[in-house]
């Protein structure tokens, strides 16, 4: 069996007609398998869901308890039959709960990588390697202008800054499932013991994660007439929040984005923001071609991001590689089913 | 290295001059001699060395990165050094074993090195070095090398910061300034308290400008008219032209801006010119000017002389530049700053006839014997002497005749009295949200008037202008701004505007020129909101041809 038989692209997103199932399904399917809980990954409305139980769960809290008709749990690592095929869940290190899917037909082994980083993550169980024949990989950060440096060295320029500026709030906008809370458990490991502010629509994702028992410190949910009083603290919002009215009465806000596009100047400068952060929840450009070497496999497939760069480097090294051109992801910032602003944080002149 | 880059790259991002300083002074307070003091020299443009081309960062790269990546790499960043530095393969692990047992790259090795290496070892020393740093590190490395430094702060600001470490004035550091050199050892340890006054041997010193502050109509009535003397303000650059003589008897003339900095380069007709005036020493205090035929051109074209980085033989013949002096500083070993500024005059009018200089002459005495005179003079400069001049004049300064020459902006001395700014009404177009304190409010608009399109009445944009608003109008506009938009595109937004709808600006502006760069064919200076015209329908707003009119006939005075 050939995997380009085994996997198609239809405008739905990455489709298994022997088992008749999509994988992170962009629209309403009968079984979608999803390989972690962003929006751009994670829709609901499908009749039923297959994903690791955190995934599940975030889902759950994003978007109601009705997000699916049915819904499965995947271990990590647990292998599970599905109309002659063999698929099983293995962790990616995007952000929790997240999985590489791997599919097994007739001896060919075709892992979808998701989302995935290679780099240390205190919230989410470390990337696996999975050795395979077709390798389905992501590239949002496919250039070699990307190379995340470490993410502690970002957050010791992050305090350092809170120092100089004790007067000035700093806003860190960061997308609400994963990076929100990797930054904060990364302040904490850095020795910052102040609380850490949050905008609204963090909280329940962000209570989810310390149920879930990772450790996030003190965390305060911002309140209007709070924010004045919150010179030198650590405020961590949604990007867009940025640029929003809400951003406004906090004392001169320095405003910072931890994301791997603050790598490149003219990203951050459009975005006006002053202190850039460069932590990423994907793999960088070292990473993907690592990854994409050590998995063994002879074939691999590019679905999202820079994919021309990566596909040209992989054919260099005398893999097949192809871009798929699937689209409609890498868009984590639009949070599809969250919850609307709660009134007080709103914009009333965007209502 | 590291620490002068990670500088570089937060005043990069930075867009209040406040908080540049604060970076600059903590980094200063922090960082040893002689580290600091490269890094002043860097900031204010002190760095003498032979910069490097791109075409030589090009080479380096090509023969480290696949061609196509590197395509691909530069057409997503944009900026070469900054491609460069992000794309340069850090050393092999294995390999990098042996560096560690090297102190990290010191800024003061690059620039040392720089100064005495040739031409030839630079792309090995490069190489070395691109090596030994991060990303941040190579790419402040590769603006350095490359003498594009871009961020935001002129020299006149990093001095300030320097003063900040120990209270000292901006205007005290730039008396030593010229007299010293990287790395600046006797300048931090003078700021900091640890040594005397650095000497300044300099032989052609910068000294620190008199200002003047703005007067209002009503603040003449308590002025006298005796105790003033009145000169036209002139529409040109501040210059002070200083010349003298070095240890080995060789004339050196210098010529600063008015925040000291020297661009005696971009002028060498005038230097060659002034270098051989028939004195020891001097200061002059006056005005650059491009004449022709004996008139003052205006502004614009004397920013076409500014604009040039290479000056040749046929743009300066173009461009004759011009000194018009208002103040004799020092004279043969003499400071005259502590004289009366009428003695001053004297003396100065007494040198430039000495001279008889034809690039340099004297700005008249406006005549005038009381407050309506004057105020006569400014509103018709023409018919009061200044005649075919009086394009050029952007309104009078008012001087004390007893007043001593002080650095900085004393009040009471010195005045201002700029003509009557001009009025536009304009629709505003789109807004650009500001920075620092006014994050995420909506205060840079661009504006503009109607004019006959192909489809009928149509807006064509005049200008941008962020400033002549309360914090409370602010508010409004920005409210305005987001209730109104109708497209965005990135940080701006673009607002609702017909013949129907749509917010008139009374914008006020100093001068305006005909520009080939605005799609409007006109340019403003110094456009600033003077009121917001809500209660005017957008219709009503001037018509482009009102301003082209007011350029005829400034053009035919």
């Amino acid at each position: 069996m050939r995997a380009s038989d085994l996997l198609k692209t239809t405008p739905a997103g990455l489709y298994c007609a022997a088992g008749d199932f999509h994988i992170d399904p962009l629209r309403p399917v009968k079984r979608a398998l999803i390989t972690h809980g962003h929006s751009d990954h994670a829709r609901a409305g499908h009749e039923s869901v297959l994903a690791t139980r955190e995934t599940l769960a975030i889902m759950g809290v994003r978007c109601g308890p009705d997000f699916a008709g049915a819904t499965q749990a995947a271990a990590y690592g647990e292998r599970i039959g599905i109309d002659g095929l063999t698929v099983s869940f293995h962790p990616a290190g995007h952000v929790l709960g997240s999985a590489q899917i791997c599919v097994e037909a007739k001896g060919l082994r075709v892992v979808i990588s998701g989302d995935y980083k290679r780099a240390r993550d205190p919230t989410c169980a470390p990337f696996e390697l999975v050795p395979c024949d077709v390798f389905i990989s992501e590239a949002t950060f496919g250039l070699p202008v990307f190379r995340h440096p470490d993410a502690a060295h970002e957050i010791a320029r992050l305090i350092d800054s809170c120092r100089l500026f004790p007067e000035r709030a700093h806003l860190v906008g960061a997308y609400s499932l994963g990076k929100a809370q990797r930054i904060m458990a990364l302040l904490r490991e850095a020795g910052w013991q102040r609380p850490i502010y949050i905008h609204g629509t963090m909280e329940k994702l962000t209570r989810f994660y310390e149920r879930e028992g990772i450790d996030l410190g003190e965390v305060i949910r911002v309140t209007g007439p709070e924010r004045p009083k919150l010179g030198g603290e650590v405020v961590i919002c949604p990007p867009s929040a940025l640029q929003e009215l809400w951003s406004r009465r906090f004392p001169e806000p320095v405003p910072a984005f931890a994301s791997g596009w603050m790598r490149v100047r003219a990203r951050a400068r459009q975005r006006g923001v002053e202190l850039p952060l460069v932590i990423s929840d994907h793999a960088d450009w070292d990473e993907l071609c690592e990854t994409i070497l050590a998995t063994g496999c002879s074939e691999l497939w590019v679905t999202h991001g820079e994919e021309d760069a990566l596909v040209h480097w992989a054919s260099g090294q005398g893999l097949a590689a192809r871009p798929l051109h699937l689209i409609g992801y890498g868009e984590e910032e639009v949070e599809a089913c969250e919850p609307a602003i709660p009134s007080d944080e709103a914009d009333p002149a965007l209502i | 290295m590291n620490r002068f880059a990670e500088l570089l790259d937060r005043l990069s991002f930075e867009p209040s001059r406040n908080n540049k300083l604060r970076l600059m002074t903590d980094y200063f307070r922090s960082t040893p001699d002689p580290e600091r003091g490269y890094a002043l020299a860097a900031l204010t443009g002190a760095l003498g060395f032979q910069h490097a081309k791109p075409g030589l960062i090009r080479a380096l790269i090509s023969e480290r990165v696949d061609p196509t990546l590197f395509y691909m790499s530069y057409d997503y960043v944009g900026d070469l050094s900054e491609t460069v530095a992000l794309l340069w393969p850090e050393p092999a692990a294995t390999a990098a074993g042996a560096g560690h047992n090297r102190p990290p790259l010191a800024l003061s090795e690059v620039v040392t090195t720089l100064a005495t290496s040739g031409k030839l070892d630079l792309p090995r020393i490069l190489a070395r070095w691109l090596d030994a740093l991060d990303e941040i590190g190579r790419w402040a490395l590769l603006k350095l090398i490359t003498g594009s430094l871009r961020v935001g702060v002129s020299a006149r600001l990093a001095k300030t910061a320097v003063g900040d470490i120990g209270g000292k004035q901006p205007n005290e550091i730039e008396e030593v300034w010229h007299g010293l050199s990287p790395p600046y050892i006797d300048l931090f340890a003078w700021v900091e308290g640890r040594e005397a006054r650095p000497e300044a041997t300099d032989p052609a010193p910068f000294r620190p400008p008199m200002l003047a502050h703005p007067i209002e109509e009503a603040d003449l009535a308590v002025l006298n008219p005796e105790d003033f003397s009145a000169e036209w303000k002139w529409d040109g650059i501040r210059m002070q032209v200083v010349a003298g003589h070095d240890a080995t008897g060789k004339r050196v003339l210098r010529m600063f801006s008015r925040t000291g900095e020297e661009n005696t380069h971009a002028f060498p007709d005038l230097a060659e010119a002034l270098a051989h005036l028939p004195a020891q020493d001097f200061a002059i205090d006056g005005e650059l000017l491009i004449l022709r035929e004996g008139r003052v051109q205006p502004f614009s074209i004397l920013q076409q002389r500014l604009n040039r980085k290479a000056v040749s033989a046929k743009h300066m013949a173009d461009f004759p530049a011009h000194v018009r002096a208002y103040d004799l500083l020092s004279l043969n070993g003499e400071d005259f700053r502590p004289f009366a500024f009428c003695d001053r005059r004297k003396r100065l009018e007494a040198f430039v006839a000495e001279c008889n200089e034809p690039r340099l002459d004297l700005s008249p005495i406006v005549p005038f014997k009381s407050w309506e005179d004057l105020a006569a003079a400014r509103a018709d400069p023409a018919s009061a002497g200044a005649e075919a001049d009086a394009a050029a004049v952007e309104g009078i300064m008012l001087k004390r005749v007893d007043s001593i020459y002080v650095p900085g902006r004393p009040k009471g001395p010195w005045y201002k009295w700029k003509r009557d700014p001009f009025n536009v009404d304009a629709v505003m177009m789109y807004a650009q949200r500001g920075h620092g304190k006014r994050s995420s409010f909506y205060s840079d608009y661009t504006f503009g008037c109607w004019r006959e399109g192909e489809n009928g009445e149509e807006l064509v944009p005049i200008g941008k202008a962020y400033s002549g608003i309360t914090d409370e109008e602010l508010a409004q506009l920005d409210r305005y701004v987001r209730n109104h938009t109708i497209n965005r595109f990135g940080p701006v937004r673009e607002v609702e505007y017909s013949r129907d709808k749509g917010l008139v600006l009374e914008i006020a502006f100093e001068g305006i020129n005909w520009s080939s760069r605005h799609k409007s064919g006109v340019a403003l200076r110094f456009p600033r909101i003077n009121r917001i015209r809500w209660d005017k329908p957008a219709k009503d707003a001037d018509r482009i041809e009102v301003l082209e009119g007011l350029l005829r006939q400034r053009e035919s005075a």
